[in-house]
């Protein structure tokens, strides 16, 4: 059964339909890239998948047992964290809050899994560092390292690489590739950077008002 | 110091000590996440919305102003969090529109209905809350320490859930959170902490205990928890100092707490700038 599953589905806000007739079916596994121009709706679709507003028509079925809320998000940076006083543990561990329930602090295991990530998303050597000192590639690393607490199946990636430089790019994308290869994870990525898409995707969805879902063909060894 | 003993044993000095602490330690709790959230002007906007509220107490004659200013208050902090959204409000321009239109009406049903011979001491002291907090009731000194046990107990409870939207609130909504709920539950404790705040500093001023312990905290905190905790002992030793002295020199109370935290704030840019 697919992990993630539309049928036909629209998007859109209550009176602006965006994208209709959606369909497509992720396995686990699958590195799904979403591209498409500004404004076409894939922020839009991605915040619909995480049940932070509701389709305007269709079926999106999460299989294996997934609900909306176990679902990795990394959100677009906003104005406000650019300059937030809180220390890189601090916002990773805000990764937990839906696991804590309504206990007041972390368990044992919610500290582990905390320290795990950051030792996974190489930025444990900062866990004391405040946010706003480090670098935007660093920050990313963070705040994935955050979306890694509350999920381990399926990560939602909204433009990863936005804002990075060439190296930070590059970093990010190993990061990614590593996370879907070594441990597994079925990654849904926003991007703009069409390099990284044909380099890793294995699937792409071209969003626009009649949205194109494709398989990529398997690259074979020394093609670019 | 000699001089300061004698006004000490007074129940009223006491009183008035008791309940600004508390208050300043409530405001200055909202006030990081407020500060952080973008919203600073929310206390400023709601103190308006309270004196309207206040002026509409006096007018009908009321005995207990308190049961008609404290649920509009909150009504309005309600509206103004929660709203946005759903009435298409831009936050700073309604904060705005509704500061200023509480302000004249309270201030017009003043001078239309208002049987006082005193009208513009009147307003001046809600505006300023001159003397307000030295006469306080021993009632409104168990409802003030029983309304900031509760805000403080919310806030250790609730703290990772507060540092989680006041971070990122797509975030934490996305992970399960009911985000929702958390904002109607802050709505309701500012609106009750700032009808509470303009005894002490009176409705022009509320937003200095609502923004300069914040502010002050972050020039030398990096941590949320150091933010937190250092704008809550900035904001009680401000309350404590600028009280005392008032009480002593016989200056007005709200305006020297004010600049008692003016003073803290220069000083900890001045220590942050140091640090680095
Ligand atoms: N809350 C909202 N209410 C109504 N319309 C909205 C709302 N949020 C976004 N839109 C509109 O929906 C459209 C799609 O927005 P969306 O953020 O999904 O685009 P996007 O594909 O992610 O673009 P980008 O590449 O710039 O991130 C835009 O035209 C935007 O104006
Ligand atoms: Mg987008």
């Amino acid at each position: 059964m697919a992990l993630l599953q539309c049928e036909n589905v629209a998007l859109g806000y209550q009176k602006t339909v965006l994208v209709e007739g959606l369909n497509l079916e992720v396995h686990r596994g699958d590195y799904l890239c979403v591209i498409g121009d500004n404004g076409v709706g894939k922020s839009t679709f991605v915040r619909t998948l995480l049940g932070l507003q509701p389709a305007l028509a269709g079926r999106i079925t999460l299989g294996e047992g997934l609900r909306p809320q176990d679902l990795g998000y990394l959100p677009q940076q906003t104005v406000v964290q650019r300059d937030f006083p809180a220390t890189v543990e601090e916002i990773v561990r805000s990764g937990c809050v839906s696991r804590m329930g309504w206990r007041p602090t972390l368990s044992k295991a919610e500290r582990a899994r905390v320290g795990e990530n950051l030792e996974r998303m190489g930025v444990a050597h900062l866990s004391k560092r405040s946010y706003r000192t480090l670098s935007g590639g660093q920050q990313q690393r963070v705040r994935l390292a955050r979306a890694l607490c509350a999920a381990d199946t399926l990560l939602l990636l909204d433009e990863p690489v936005a804002g990075l430089d060439p190296e930070g790019t590059a970093e990010m994308y190993q990061i990614i590739d590593r996370l879907n290869h070594e441990d597994g994870m079925t990654i849904l990525m926003v991007s703009h950077d069409l390099e990284g898409v044909r380099a890793y995707a294995t699937h792409i969805l071209r969003m626009g008002r009649e949205p194109r879902f494709y398989a990529v063909e398997p690259r074979k060894e020394g093609d670019v | 110091m000699e001089k300061l003993v004698p006004y000490l044993s007074y129940p009223f000095v006491q009183y008035a000590l008791v309940v600004g602490v508390l208050i300043a330690l409530c405001s200055a709790l909202l006030g990081v996440t407020l500060v952080l959230r973008r919203m600073s002007f929310l206390g400023d906007g709601l103190s308006h919305a309270a004196f309207g509220a206040m002026s509409l107490a006096a007018v009908l004659n009321l005995t207990d102003d308190m049961l008609l200013v404290l649920p509009l208050t909150v009504l309005c902090a309600i509206v103004l969090l929660c709203g946005g959204e759903k009435w298409n409000l831009q936050g700073d321009a309604a904060i705005a529109m509704v500061s200023v239109s509480s302000l004249a009406i309270g201030y017009l049903l003043m001078n239309l209905f208002s049987s006082s011979v005193n009208l513009s001491g009147d307003v001046c002291t809600t505006l300023f809350g001159s003397t307000s907090i030295l006469t306080l009731r021993t009632s409104e000194v168990w409802l003030c320490v029983g309304l900031s046990a509760a805000v403080v107990a919310l806030f250790v409870l609730c703290y990772h859930k507060i540092f989680a939207v006041t971070f990122d609130e797509t975030f934490a909504q996305a992970t399960g959170m009911k985000v929702k709920v958390y904002r109607m539950v802050l709505a309701v404790v500012i609106g009750v902490v700032i009808v509470l705040a303009m005894n002490l500093v009176g409705s022009l001023l509320i937003s200095a205990l609502i923004v300069f312990p914040a502010l002050s905290a972050m020039r030398v905190m990096r941590s949320f928890r150091g933010v937190v905790i250092g704008a809550a002992v900035l904001s009680v030793v401000c309350a404590l100092a600028g009280i005392l002295i008032s009480v002593v020199v016989g200056t007005p109370v709200g305006s020297t707490v004010v600049v008692a935290n003016l003073a803290v704030f220069a000083l900890m840019s001045v220590v942050g700038g140091v640090k680095g």
